[in-house]
């Protein structure tokens, strides 16, 4: 088990190595970590870890809060086709970023600016909403139900976010669409170091759960009488998993498809077991998205595609095999 | 020994069982029939401590199952469901080894001692050579075999079952009777069995609790309360109810819509 891990572990660390050598400046890994330059003449050192590595940890921290995310929801809802998205924690994200575009004047608070923070805000809103969904059900409501709340809650924050779009001006409307892309064009430290805050919260949420997840995947019940406090479980995995998004989110915009592609991929390589699933998803979710961002800013260099293009492009395609493969 | 008193539940103002008490010796195997929707599933949860009761009280052992966390009942408690389904393709050992999560601390994996635990519930009822199937390909009757031994490798004393019979074929319904049986036979596993198989239930239990509308009509010895007129009043059906040499148990046989 530890070896799996870590097997995907050293694929995470080789890609975060490898990602920042390629650009439109060509430099070398020995340079960049040669100690025998000072840093502040060591151009190769600048770029990777300056103009280059920010933009690859927010991608690997993406990816790895998403894949995550994914893992979670699909064993909470009992549903293979659960991600990220479905609770509306992600498009409560969207508001708060459409907003911040088109209402609020612009502000930045300790180096952050006003979209993340406001998005990573909308994405706490959508949590408390879906947060009391989860009380209603620990009174007795199934899964289809916290599911239909989901998609109706998804619906409603989506006539928000269009609103908003079709009362704003056009540079704001392209502003927004571009946002809704997904982008990790992260040029700086501030805004990971934010986004690191929620992250390990949830870190902490997903720790406790691997076990609870396969059991929980029994159905309820059946979890109960093994000695799963359902409640509780259910309560921590709600809210981890809706902060890792909310912070990815808030970090990159929506980018689909890692929340869903990922954890099938992994089950098909480890098994079910989330004790493995789990942390290998969120290594593995980590390296794809900078594999992802890797293809959008090279394959069309120096124009860069938005990158939830590519594991959309990427991840749809495979996503439709999977499903035909499931129903043959 | 499993102790309800005076249950009642209602599910808001549906109300589902009115002041229901019986007891279940250690090592006894107690039916529980009613037609749908008389309660028994309710009263089932409620004995296996996954739903608190309105009023009234369930203790294992002396102790009360509301001051118990949830690990310590399954320690004490196992429940086997009608039907058991997985969300995500685990193996037949994956499944049996979550049956050890009551045992385990918070971040342990399973030890040499925990899975010889699974072998053995397999070994018990037997499915061993199931092991390295995937669940989800497994018939219902190979389902259930697996489930009972993940039950057994929760090493509780008591199985609490709901209709563990109910979608199986009539000869899987036979295995698994005899299984539980020889469960009993060997482990003196205290066993409360739902059914609606009145002649699985008359095989099997040495008593019966009949549970309608949310009340108890009868409880006592299988011979005493297994009796055409209690099966009219639980059922609305005329039946006859003979003892079956072969069989050497009761058997009922349904006659008429009463």
């Amino acid at each position: 088990m530890l070896w799996t891990i870590g097997a995907f572990g050293a694929l995470l660390a080789s890609v975060c190595l490898l990602a920042p050598l390629v650009g439109s400046t060509h430099i070398s890994l020995a340079r960049a970590f040669s100690r025998s330059v000072p840093f502040a003449d060591n151009v190769d050192a600048q770029i990777f870890f300056i103009a280059r590595l920010p933009r690859v940890v927010g991608a690997a921290l993406v990816g790895a809060g998403l894949a995550a995310a994914g893992v979670v929801f699909q064993a909470l809802l009992r549903n293979p086709l659960a991600a990220p998205e479905t609770l509306g924690v992600s498009i409560g994200a969207s508001v708060g970023a459409v907003v911040a575009i088109t209402l609020l004047p612009a502000f930045s608070i300790g180096g952050i600016s006003a979209v993340p923070v406001a998005s990573f805000t909308g994405s706490l809103g959508a949590l408390a909403i879906v947060y009391g969904l989860s009380a209603a059900r620990s009174r007795g409501m199934s899964s289809t139900v916290l599911l239909l709340g989901g998609v109706v809650l998804t619906s409603f924050l989506g006539a928000i976010v269009s609103l908003i779009q079709y009362l704003a001006d056009f540079s704001q409307t392209f502003r927004t669409v571009r946002w809704l892309m997904g982008s990790l064009d992260v040029g700086s430290y501030p805004p990971i170091v934010a986004a690191l805050v929620p992250l390990v919260c949830a870190a902490v949420g997903y720790a406790t759960l691997p076990r609870a997840l396969d059991l929980m995947s029994l159905g309820p019940e059946a979890a109960a009488a093994r000695g799963v406090d359902i409640v509780r479980a259910e309560r921590v995995a709600l809210v981890s998993a809706s902060l890792s998004t909310g912070a990815a989110v808030s970090l990159a915009g929506p980018i689909g498809f890692i929340g869903i592609v990922v954890p099938h991929l992994v089950r098909l390589m480890v098994g079910a077991d989330h004790r493995l699933v789990l942390p290998a998803s969120a290594l593995f979710g980590a390296a794809f998205l900078i594999g992802c961002d890797l293809i959008a800013r090279t394959a069309f260099a120096p124009l860069e595609l938005p990158v939830g293009i590519v594991t959309a492009m990427i991840g749809g395609p495979f996503f439709l095999w999977l499903l035909f493969r499931r129903t043959r | 020994m499993i102790t309800v008193s005076n249950v009642s539940f209602a599910y808001g103002a549906r109300a589902i069982l009115h002041d229901v008490s019986f007891a279940v010796p250690r090592g006894r195997i107690v039916g529980l029939l009613g037609p749908n929707g008389s309660g028994k599933t309710t009263l089932l949860r409620i004995a296996a401590g996954t739903l608190a009761p309105d009023l009234g009280r369930v203790e294992i052992d002396g102790v009360g199952v509301i001051a118990m966390s949830r690990r310590e009942i399954a320690r004490r408690i196992a429940v086997v469901p009608q039907e058991t389904h997985s969300t995500f393709d685990f193996t037949v050992e994956d499944i049996v080894l979550m049956g050890r999560y009551p045992h385990l601390g918070a971040f342990e994996l399973e030890g040499p001692d925990d899975r010889a635990i699974a072998r053995d519930a397999l070994q018990a009822t037997g499915a061993l050579e199931l092991a390295p199937r995937r669940f989800a390909t497994l018939s219902g009757g190979e389902k259930q075999r697996v489930v009972i031994a993940g039950a057994l490798a929760q090493a509780s004393d008591v199985l609490l079952l709901d209709e563990p019979t109910a979608s199986l074929d009539l000869g899987a319904q036979l295995d698994v009777a005899a299984l539980l049986a020889r469960l009993h036979r060997e482990r003196g596993t205290t066993m409360v069995v739902c059914t609606h198989d009145l002649n699985f239930a008359a095989s099997l239990c040495a008593e019966l609790v009949l549970i309608r509308q949310g009340r108890i009509l009868a409880q006592g010895p299988t011979a005493e309360v297994l009796t055409p007129a209690n099966v009219a009043a639980l059922y609305d059906v005329h039946a006859d109810v003979t003892f079956h040499p072969g069989a050497k148990h009761l058997t009922v046989v349904p006659i008429a819509r009463a």
